[in-house]
């Protein structure tokens, strides 16, 4: 099985160390993992602006530097979510086709492809509270909707719950968007920080030290509320815990 | 016509003081806990939502058979139907009506139709008192305001506000803000309106083709009152609310009050089916205005499905936050943003950007309309159209060559180490600036990113 590994561009510049943990996560695994050395951005900033004509030669690079991979896993369930759902600034070619189905976030792929069931070199003593993206519960269902009568799972409590230490604590509201959606977060700056102050003070009501996500895009909006706040959490990514680090 | 300016009116709403905004999101937050709870109750809620839109979808895309069907069946239980192209139709039809019967005094329920007309300040302009009847629409006509929400029109309101307004208004004493006491006053008030009144009108919650029947449903028992007493009803009902047969009912009655407000069905569940007596008359205003030019957009006449449960609003993290009225359309929400901007494309240009497209309200939706998924398409329309903001519009230009040439992506990703240090904007280009960081610290970009570290780790060893 050869995997592409997928990192965003914020990822790569802003949390290297989620990049890095993801690589050595998936290379214990066992996988065979590269990193093709031409990737940027997957397009979504453009998409969800609607910018067809601009996200179209993302999207396109997208799928030059990984056509050829079995899988592409990327730590990142909104971006992941752009490219599966959302990659139509670009003609459907069978090369597009093979891209997006096979384009996984890394949660999913551990649970639904690897279907890895425990985490020995691990531990995080942490009392932790998750944060699955709105990209990811209702684009990818790695969590069961709370809008739907269906059975409860959380893809992403179940990778935790294996790791010695975790405690899992749910907040009031688990799955209420935190705000960060993308460019909204600037042009609609009051709700967007609304929204997060929101969060931060839930996950304060619970008494969580650390936010555990498969979306760092999500946390670097939580997060730089929650400095300001200087609110005493951490905010890391899944990889992160299930590698036991580099933090 | 000025475009909305939905961020700032939401930032007003938010930062008005500390007490509208969390009320507002506890409030409707709890419709919607009430509304998961309800379904809940209901095993064959899913196949219920997946029924309810077939439904909807079959009547729409056969709308010319059913619309002819209604009219025939109303016509022959005694009822006058107009038909009505526009929202000036719609008033003026509405007046003539009016003034044949010399009815200057009317009292009315609740109608998104009749909001969306702008009826009230029509008639009024010509000499028609006119008096809502629902306790929510009434505090919003005598704040002088739209509906925030389709459902709870005075959501955003405090009881303090409505306290003080009913004060101003109707001589209450200005301290006595208990709910239950304020509601009686409006009673009090309202009810020798409806026995002065020489004409009532409704709008209608669905329309059965198979009968000419229309259903109403209200929990106050207004639009009862508001059709029972006065000589004249006259309903106006969009062309969209039409269903079938009868059988259909249940399914939607089932749907509709469990997703408004967590509810098994609204208090009161009227059929109307003719005029009562000799002596009165009953008259149906159908109404099109833009429906029919809706239904013939691929991408947007799903919106027609909407059963105007408002449970998308309830829902929805932006909308909880930003106030009804900031959306300044009579619908607001989720289902405003894909429904107003087909009224005009130029004026709510931003309402499809004014969402973190969380995808709850079509989550949430009793009928499955792809509401996040129209939220987007608007998004791609507003920027065809030139209508989206320019800052981020030309912006995506510059970032798309960025982004399209790894070389350059690198440079910029080492530019934003060494140089601007330090905002996200650098992915974005965006003209405000100062965004993140006003309520935000910013993330540090780090001097070594993945890939170098990659490369010194992975291919040089």
């Amino acid at each position: 099985m050869r995997v592409g590994l997928f990192i965003p561009c914020y990822i790569d510049a802003i949390y290297p160390e989620v990049g890095i943990a993801t690589l050595e996560l998936l290379e214990r695994l066992g996988v065979d993992v590269v990193v093709p050395l031409n990737q940027t951005c997957c397009g979504q900033p453009m998409g969800n602006e609607g910018d067809q004509k601009n996200a179209a030669s993302s999207e396109q690079l997208f799928c030059d530097n990984f056509e050829n991979f079995d899988y592409i896993v990327g730590p990142a369930g909104s971006c992941v979510k752009h490219v599966r759902m959302h990659f139509d600034a670009i003609p459907q070619t069978k090369k597009v086709e093979h891209v997006r189905k096979n384009t996984y976030e890394l949660v999913e792929f551990l649970t639904d492809i690897l279907q890895v069931k425990e985490f020995p070199w691990a531990t995080y003593n942490h009392k932790v509270a998750v944060h699955n993206s709105c990209s990811a519960i209702r684009g990818l269902h790695i969590q069961s909707r709370s809008e739907w009568q269906e059975p409860y799972f959380n893809k992403t409590e179940d990778l935790l719950s294996k790791v010695e230490g975790v405690t899992i604590e749910r907040i009031t509201r688990p799955d209420e968007c935190c705000g960060f959606g993308g460019t909204f977060c600037v042009t609609d700056e009051a709700v967007s920080v609304k929204m997060g102050q929101d969060k931060v003070a839930d996950y304060m009501q619970h008494e969580v030290t650390c936010i555990v996500s498969p979306d760092m895009s999500c946390l670097m909006h939580q997060e730089g509320i929650a400095k300001r706040q200087k609110a005493p959490l951490k905010f890391v990514h899944i990889a992160q815990v299930l590698n036991n680090g580099p933090f | 016509m000025s475009k909305v300016k939905v961020d700032q009116n939401a930032a007003d709403f938010i930062y008005m003081d500390d007490i509208h905004q969390p009320t507002h999101d506890k409030n409707l937050w709890n419709a919607r806990m009430k509304r998961d709870t309800a379904a809940s109750g209901i095993p064959e809620w899913e196949q219920m939502r997946d029924l309810a839109s077939q439904i909807k979808e079959h009547t729409l895309t056969h709308l010319d058979h059913y619309v002819q069907q209604f009219v025939t069946e109303a016509t022959k239980r005694g009822v006058t139907v107009h038909f009505a192209k526009d929202d000036i139709e719609h008033n003026q039809t509405v007046y003539d009506i009016l003034k044949s019967h010399h009815a200057t005094k009317i009292v009315k329920s609740k109608s998104m139709l009749q909001e969306e007309c702008d009826m009230g300040a029509f008639l009024e302009a010509r000499g028609i008192e006119l008096i809502e009847t629902d306790l929510g629409e009434r505090i919003q006509q005598l704040s002088g305001e739209m509906p925030s929400h389709i459902v709870m029109p005075a959501i955003h309101k405090t009881t303090a506000d409505v306290a003080e307004l009913f004060a101003r208004t109707i001589g209450t004493d200005p301290n006595e803000d208990d709910p239950k006491q304020l509601t009686e006053a409006m009673r009090n008030n309202a009810r020798p309106k409806f026995l002065e009144a020489h004409a009532g009108l409704t709008g209608a919650n669905f329309a059965i083709a198979e009968t000419g029947a229309f259903v109403v449903c209200t929990n106050e028992g207004n639009a009862d009152l508001t059709a029972s007493i006065p000589p004249l009803h006259i309903a106006s009902i969009g062309i969209e609310k039409i269903l079938p047969k009868t059988k259909d009912l249940g399914l939607f009655i089932r749907l509709l009050s469990r997703s408004a407000l967590g509810t098994p069905a609204t208090r009161y569940t009227s059929h109307f089916m003719g005029p009562r007596e000799s002596g009165t008359e009953m008259h149906i205003v159908l109404t099109d205005n833009g429906r029919s030019r809706r239904l013939g957009m691929e991408d947007f006449w799903r919106s027609l499905k909407c059963i105007r449960c408002g449970a998308c609003m309830n829902t929805c993290p932006v909308y909880r936050r930003s106030g009804g009225l900031a959306y300044g359309a009579t619908y607001s929400g989720p289902i405003g943003i894909i429904i107003d901007p087909t009224f005009d494309e130029s004026k709510f240009s931003e309402l499809p950007f004014h969402s973190s497209l969380c995808g709850s309200c079509s989550e949430v939706c009793p009928v499955r309309i792809n509401i996040a998924e129209q939220i987007g398409l608007w998004r791609q329309r507003m920027v065809n159209i030139n209508e989206s903001s320019k800052t981020l519009h030309y912006a995506f230009g510059a970032v798309e060559k960025v982004f399209a040439n790894p070389k350059l992506f690198r440079l910029a990703e080492k530019a934003a180490y060494y140089g601007m240090k330090l905002t996200p904007n650098w992915l974005l280009y965006h003209k405000k600036l100062n965004a993140w960081g006003k309520h935000r610290e910013l993330p540090e970009i780090k001097k070594e990113t993945f890939r170098d570290w990659y490369i010194k780790n992975r291919l040089k060893k």
